[in-house]
């Protein structure tokens, strides 16, 4: 009876043996893959800089790139990509939150010109960045007659971002509660006034968010800007001017140039960088906007 | 509870003096005072509620009478709130919803088309489930739809936030950090802040649906006599899921009920014969607690 029962406890303790063994297979198996998630920009940001960090220095920011950017700085990169981010972001911001305001407060979802306009959003968002390049250059830089110009490449690179700013403004927007659109209009405020004074406030720190997310995005885009602002290395004088962004001239420097590999690495530092600052920034907006909520 | 209650009566004789003093926009509920248009009574003619091919509310009859307290009780989807939010036409705005028959507030049919809706909205306050201030400061809350209204002149303006906060006993509470944010505030004190607000635009009839089942038993007491006190200035129809609170407050009360998958009003009558003769066998097990 006894050994009986022994042997009971025993089989009991094997089972929980067992099951404790499974579930340490699988919790490493989670926690691994965490890791992987992890480790992939902690490798991508050592691989470069291994190679781009030596290169940098506040010469390599300040001075305009030799023997086809071998050697020399990036300032002018820098320069045209602050002027194609600048044109590309006052043409996305008024028009993006014009759009996400209608979509959010004026039409529903379901209705037929809010799910015409949700549907070419999603094409857009869908289109490869290299058909907007094509599209820009045949448009601004043909049509329009602006050439290959910080104009043209700011304007085509905001058709690109401006359905990723819509969606994203769109869904702050929504996220404001029900409970203030039904007392606004139970106390009769006019949609002006709810918009300004409830819906954009209660909403800004998502919609910083989203201007950070599209401000990144343009950033990093390279294919649109081939075909529309050009590769000229000089600093633009003008929006009219043929420019350089800094990452066409990662591209260039990578691809067209024997020997340019430590300047492209360097130069992608830079662009890694100035990513991770404006996210920093967007992140103590929003959180210092929560506050005083 | 009776403590808070009994503080909020003595706040509500100590308010009644200084609105005398200041010759209040708003006169204390206690005492209804002629400058005052009188409360209008609200009454429903076979209203129907329809959300596309769903019917909601079916030939809906129903009086409120001027200056008294109605509650309209039922359970849950039986379509009590649907019919509430008819009154000041907040149902124009669902997709679908479509409202047929005769409400009349005053000598007027809101669903009228030559309804002034700014106007209606003014004249019928509503005050919802969950306290809904904006996220503004504890003034702004008011002074906000004051101005959006036309009344910005800053003394007015400020003398209308001191009397509808005193009015609803939150200006002892708040009176000194009127700029805080008023989401900071309890949950019952936001309620109050909301009623303020509701009657700085001075409605004439205030809607409520179902204002105390978010806060908690203490708040909840408050509020109720807070809606007991706004009597018989205004003409009050509520939402409640709480019998005995409606028979604690309310002078009449309607039961809504699920008839062949729509919501109607099987009985209404006042507080005492509801309660203590009711008519309709629904009624009689609901009351006693049979049903529901």
């Amino acid at each position: 009876m006894v050994s009986n029962i022994k042997s009971k406890y025993a089989a009991n303790e094997l089972n929980l043996n067992k099951a404790k063994f499974k579930h340490n297979i699988i919790a490493l198996a989670i926690w691994s893959t965490a890791l992987l998630t992890v480790s992939l920009p902690l490798m991508m940001l050592w691989t470069i800089g291994v190679e781009g960090f030596p290169q940098l220095s506040l010469q390599f920011l300040l001075t305009e790139p030799t023997h086809a950017g071998r050697s020399g700085g990036i300032l002018p990169m820098l320069i045209s990509t602050l002027w194609i981010l600048c044109i590309c972001l006052v043409t996305v911001v008024p028009i993006g939150l014009g759009c996400a305001l209608y979509l959010s407060e004026c039409v529903t979802a379901d209705s037929t010109i809010g799910r015409i306009v949700g549907l070419s959003l999603d094409v857009l968002s869908g289109v490869p960045s290299i058909v907007f390049g094509l599209f820009g250059y045949a448009v601004f830089a043909i049509q329009l007659g602006l050439g290959f110009s910080i104009l043209s490449g700011g304007l085509s690179l905001a058709c690109m971002v401006l359905p990723l700013f819509i969606r994203t403004t769109e869904q702050a927007l929504r996220a404001c509660p029900t409970a203030y659109r039904r007392a606004a209009e139970a106390l009769d405020l006019s949609l002006f006034a709810f918009v300004a004074r409830i819906l954009l406030p209660s909403a800004a720190s998502n919609i910083a968010i989203a201007f950070i997310i599209s401000t990144g995005r343009a950033l990093a885009e390279t294919a649109v800007l081939i075909f529309t602002a050009g590769y000229v290395t000089r600093i633009p004088s003008h929006w009219s001017d043929s420019g350089r962004a800094l990452s066409v001239h990662i591209y260039d420097l990578s691809m067209n140039v024997p020997g340019g590999q430590p300047n492209a690495a360097a130069t992608a530092v830079v662009l890694m960088l100035l990513i991770i600052v404006i996210n920093l920034v967007a992140h103590r907006l929003s959180k210092r906007w929560q506050l005083l909520e | 509870m009776y403590d808070e209650i009994s503080k909020i009566s003595a706040l509500e004789s100590d308010q009644t003096e200084k609105l005398h003093n200041k010759q209040a926009i708003l006169p204390p509920s206690t005492k209804p005072s002629a400058e005052r248009i009188t409360a209008p009574p609200v009454s429903l003619t076979n209203v129907s509620v329809r959300y596309n091919d769903l019917i909601a509310i079916e030939q809906a009859n129903l009086d409120v009478p001027a200056g008294q307290i109605t509650a309209l009780v039922g359970p849950s989807g039986c379509g009590k709130s649907s019919l509430l939010s008819t009154i000041n036409r907040m149902t124009d705005t669902i997709p679908g919803c479509h409202v047929s028959g005769e409400i009349w507030v005053g000598d007027k049919n809101i669903l009228h088309t030559s309804t002034d809706l700014s106007y209606l909205r003014r004249q019928v306050g509503m005050v919802f489930q969950q306290p809904n201030p904006f996220p503004l400061s504890i003034e702004e809350n008011i002074r906000f739809p004051l101005k959006e209204h036309g009344i910005r002149d800053k003394a007015t303006v400020n003398h209308m936030i001191e009397s509808v906060l005193t009015q609803v006993g939150l200006w002892p509470e708040v009176n000194s950090r009127l700029k805080q944010n008023a989401l900071r505030l309890s949950g019952g004190q936001q309620q109050r802040l909301c009623i303020a607000r509701c009657l700085a635009l001075k409605p004439s009839v205030i809607l409520f649906d179902e204002p105390c089942s978010a806060l908690d038993p203490l708040a909840s007491a408050t509020v109720e006599e807070l809606i007991k006190q706004l009597t018989p200035t205004y003409t009050v129809l509520m939402v409640t899921h709480n019998l005995a609170q409606a028979r604690r407050i309310a002078d009449h009360i309607a039961v809504c009920w699920m008839q062949s998958g729509c919501g109607c009003i099987i009985e209404s009558g006042d507080t005492e014969s509801i309660f203590e003769r009711p008519i309709h066998p629904i009624t009689r097990a609901f009351c006693q607690g049979d049903k529901g």
